[in-house]
């Protein structure tokens, strides 16, 4: 992608002794000296306008013996990113943390250090956070094998010609399942870890009057296992009395490694595997992952795959921002009524999914180079039904149904509330960042696909508190609403191709790097992928919304009140499955 | 701050609540029937729209997809012609790695021939993602629309090829379209190769 002409130049000749461009084949950006990262990265914020980073992510090149991390910098006006990369030697991956300039690097350093061991010095709290404490080793690394391991990727041999077997006695528990030294798990108990989690929330945030006045901090733990958590996630919130002081999100209960799973599998199959991350927002998951890798093998769908596809996708935010305001609504104590309007809507789209790509909610419809197949006549009839006709008089329901009514009000005005630049520098994107009045939005900021052909506006809601954050998701699904009838409109007749080339299982991925990222429902979606020209990924990142979005859940909740916690949490609408991937 | 909203908001839920009842009115066939499963899945609902498993169904739309099975023709003296030819595609595509097949041998010379002696798929590991069918040349492996699988033992999860294979006709009878469609990408496949032989005797 082209570097802003301005900024290239003019950076190259300021920063020469520290930055050199990325010359290796099919990468792109600038190789940055660790040393000078913090004092280029500011420079970035500052006089360059990139203030919004919108993802950090590690890559293991194991044959060269160095670990790199790479930067994505975007400015909030909208534009191309500038990729930057620090490398380091393997065995001593020592980074300075850029979390000073941008905070919302804060979860996705501790994600780098966590599952390829690279040190971000000067990170406030480098702890691990999607795998536990007592965890040996860092999984994405190359030379890391997993227990079951069978193979470096797929097709694994012994699966597809031995004799069948169970995978659980092909690897009893203990094999290849390594501990720290002095560590035994039936001796373990979890209470250390959690001791140092909790010690360290409230040494954050006690105060000498307190020590004077003999008054405590509580800590009150809310989840893992809790309704409200949706999923299984935990908030250590520190009180002080009734008034949050600090919080502190603890995840990975659902973590799975996708991205190793993800460098285990060709390409291909990756595309089902993604419908596994956010699992209420199939469709746009495909959408980005499928985006990334043809940007590497250069592909172009054709025209009526794009339509479908920008179809599909849009029918997807609808489909979650139903689901979000109906669980938000749950959340507020409202049980069940709201989310069944909701849902019944949903049900109806996913009918059509059902019809085009044969699963309702794991979706696999995409493929490289358009989708697997047209949506069938009878599901076409019943989205042109729906988008025309129900849809519209539904939105306007659920919004005569909630928008005025007083107890949701006086629940959600004022709460939570996360101001621009907050929102900004915690790199928070989707309906959290655009609530807060920034109006950024992928499809408009950087247009993939073909989504600088329609008309739509991004919507934008200026109070940053939970009821913008539902009402800016009211606001949303009009706006799709509006894509979608000039996509029926505008969509190629019937029987114009869907897919560049023929269906291949085997594709061939030239060697480089790509970022591909769409607009998802609950906020950017971007996938980082690395190929070596094999037949499956070297590097696949996911760039998780609902993830990074949880960067700012701390901002929104002090202040607030412990029973304001849940409503904040649900505002913000995250998905466990991608959180912890 | 006077209450309106809710009131509002309440209206919006009474609607609801007696659109079921005058629906229930208007439409004989409301409940346990096709008919009346098909409209409570139709943009035209309006009321309750439950579909009272297992007693009612939903209807699968053709494209549905669950665990595959392995299609064999019906062949005159009425024995099973497997259309697999244990090519290997599918285990190679299968993102879950569930499927494994064994080449049968000719019994005569014992070497290798293009059928399957055994083909299982574990199901415990199946995602359903189809892929396996997409990819498969000759037609031979079809998602399934059967979803009642369970079972009370483990090992029964593991489907053989005696539980993986269906008639030619149970295809055709749940995916109407790709089963002729597929057909008349067969047939014509034949001509095109008849008329290439035939054109080759000719010259
Ligand atoms: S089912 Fe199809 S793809 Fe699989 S081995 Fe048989 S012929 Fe090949
Ligand atoms: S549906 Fe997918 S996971 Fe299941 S056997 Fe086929 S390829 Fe494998």
């Amino acid at each position: 992608m082209a570097q802003p002409a301005v900024a290239a130049s003019d950076l190259e000749a300021r920063f020469s002794d520290i930055l050199t461009p990325d010359t290796r084949k099919g990468y792109e950006g600038y190789i940055v000296k660790p040393e000078g990262l913090l004092a280029f990265a500011k420079a970035l914020r500052d006089e360059y306008g990139y203030d919004y980073l919108s993802s950090v992510t590690g890559v293991d090149y194991l044959p060269n013996d160095m670990m790199e991390v790479v930067y994505h910098a975007y400015k909030i006006t909208g534009g191309p990113p500038l990729v930057f990369k620090v490398q380091v030697p393997r065995d001593n991956p020592v980074v300075p943390s850029v979390t000073s300039i941008w905070p919302g690097a804060d979860f996705q350093e501790r994600e780098a250090w966590d599952l390829l061991g690279i040190r971000f010095e000067g990170h406030p709290n480098l702890r691990r956070i999607l795998l536990w404490e007592g965890f040996w080793g860092h999984p994405l690394r190359k030379d890391w094998r997993e227990p079951y391991y069978e193979g470096e990727h797929k097709p694994f041999k012994q699966r597809t010609s031995g004799p069948h077997f169970w995978h659980e006695d092909h690897s009893p528990f203990g094999k290849n399942v390594d501990y720290p030294p002095g560590f035994d798990p039936y001796t373990w108990e979890p209470e250390t870890a959690d001791q140092i989690l909790y010690e360290s929330v409230v040494q954050r945030t006690r105060k000498p009057e307190q020590e004077e006045l003999h008054s405590e901090q509580v800590v009150v733990n809310l989840g893992p296992q809790h309704p409200s958590t949706h999923g299984v996630f935990r908030m250590i919130a520190t009180l002080d009395g009734e008034t949050v002081v600090a919080l502190e999100p603890v995840m990975g209960y659902l973590h799975r490694n996708h991205e190793k799973i993800g460098e285990r599998n060709t390409w291909i199959m990756n595309i089902p595997y993604t419908d596994r991350l956010d699992y209420i927002t199939a469709m746009s998951n495909n959408f980005g992952y499928v985006l990334a890798v043809e940007k590497l093998m250069g592909l172009e769908p054709p025209e009526r795959a794009q339509y479908l596809r920008v179809i599909m996708a849009e029918l997807t935010r609808i489909v979650n921002h139903m689901w979000a305001i109906g669980f938000l609504l749950n959340d507020l104590g409202a049980f069940f009524t709201p989310a069944l309007y909701a849902i019944e809507e949903r049900e109806l789209i996913l009918d059509i999914f059902e019809a085009a790509s044969g699963s309702r909610m794991m979706n696999n419809y995409m493929r490289f180079g358009g989708v697997v197949r047209d949506i069938p006549e009878d599901a076409w009839d019943m989205l042109v039904k729906l988008v025309t006709d129900r849809l519209p008089r539904k939105i306007d329901e659920l919004d005569r149904f909630l928008t005025h009514n007083e107890i949701i009000k006086s629940r959600c005005l004022g709460v939570g509330v996360l101001t621009p630049e907050q929102a900004i520098a915690l790199s928070t994107a989707g309906p959290v960042l655009r609530a807060s009045g920034v109006p950024y939005d992928v499809r408009r900021a950087e247009p993939y696909g073909i989504y600088d052909r329609f008309d739509f506006e991004v919507a934008v809601r200026y109070h940053g508190d939970v009821y913008d954050r539902y009402l800016i998701r009211i606001d949303e699904m009009r706006q799709s609403l509006r894509i979608l009838e000039q996509a029926i409109r505008d969509i190629p007749e019937r029987g114009a191709p869907i897919l560049a080339g023929k269906p291949q299982y085997q594709v061939r991925v030239p060697a480089g790097e790509a970022y591909g990222r769409v607009e998802g429902p609950k906020g950017e979606l971007g996938f980082y992928v690395v190929s070596t020209g094999k037949a499956n990924p070297w590097r696949y990142h996911v760039r998780a919304p609902s993830f990074i979005n949880l960067t700012a859940l701390e901002a929104m909740s002090i202040g607030n009140k412990v029973a304001d916690l849940v409503v904040i949490l649900g505002s913000i609408d995250i998905v466990l499955g991608e959180v912890d991937r | 701050m006077d209450g309106r909203g809710i009131l509002q908001g309440l209206a919006v839920t009474l609607k609801h609540f007696i659109a079921s009842y005058v629906d229930d009115f208007k439409r004989k066939n409301r409940y346990f029937s096709e008919e009346g499963v098909k409209y409570r899945s139709s943009p035209e609902v309006e009321g309750i729209f439950t579909i009272q498993y297992p007693e009612e169904r939903r209807i699968l739309h053709e494209n549905f997809r669950y665990i595959p099975f392995l299609v064999y023709d019906e062949g005159e003296e009425g024995q099973r012609d497997i259309r697999c030819t244990a090519c290997g595609i599918c285990a190679k595509v299968c993102p879950a790695q569930t499927i494994w097949i064994v080449r049968a041998k000719d019994p005569n010379t014992g070497r290798p021939v293009s059928k399957p002696a055994e083909f299982y798929i574990d199901t415990t590991l199946c995602m359903n993602c189809g892929l396996c069918a997409e990819f498969c040349p000759f037609d031979a492996i079809i998602m399934d629309h059967d979803f009642e699988i369970a079972v009370y033992d483990k090992p029964d999860m593991v489907f053989d090829i005696e539980r993986l294979l269906r008639p030619a006709s149970y295809y055709q009878q749940i995916r109407p379209t790709q089963y002729a469609q597929k057909a008349a990408e067969r047939e014509a496949k034949a001509k095109a190769k008849a008329a290439r032989r035939g054109a080759a005797r000719t010259k």
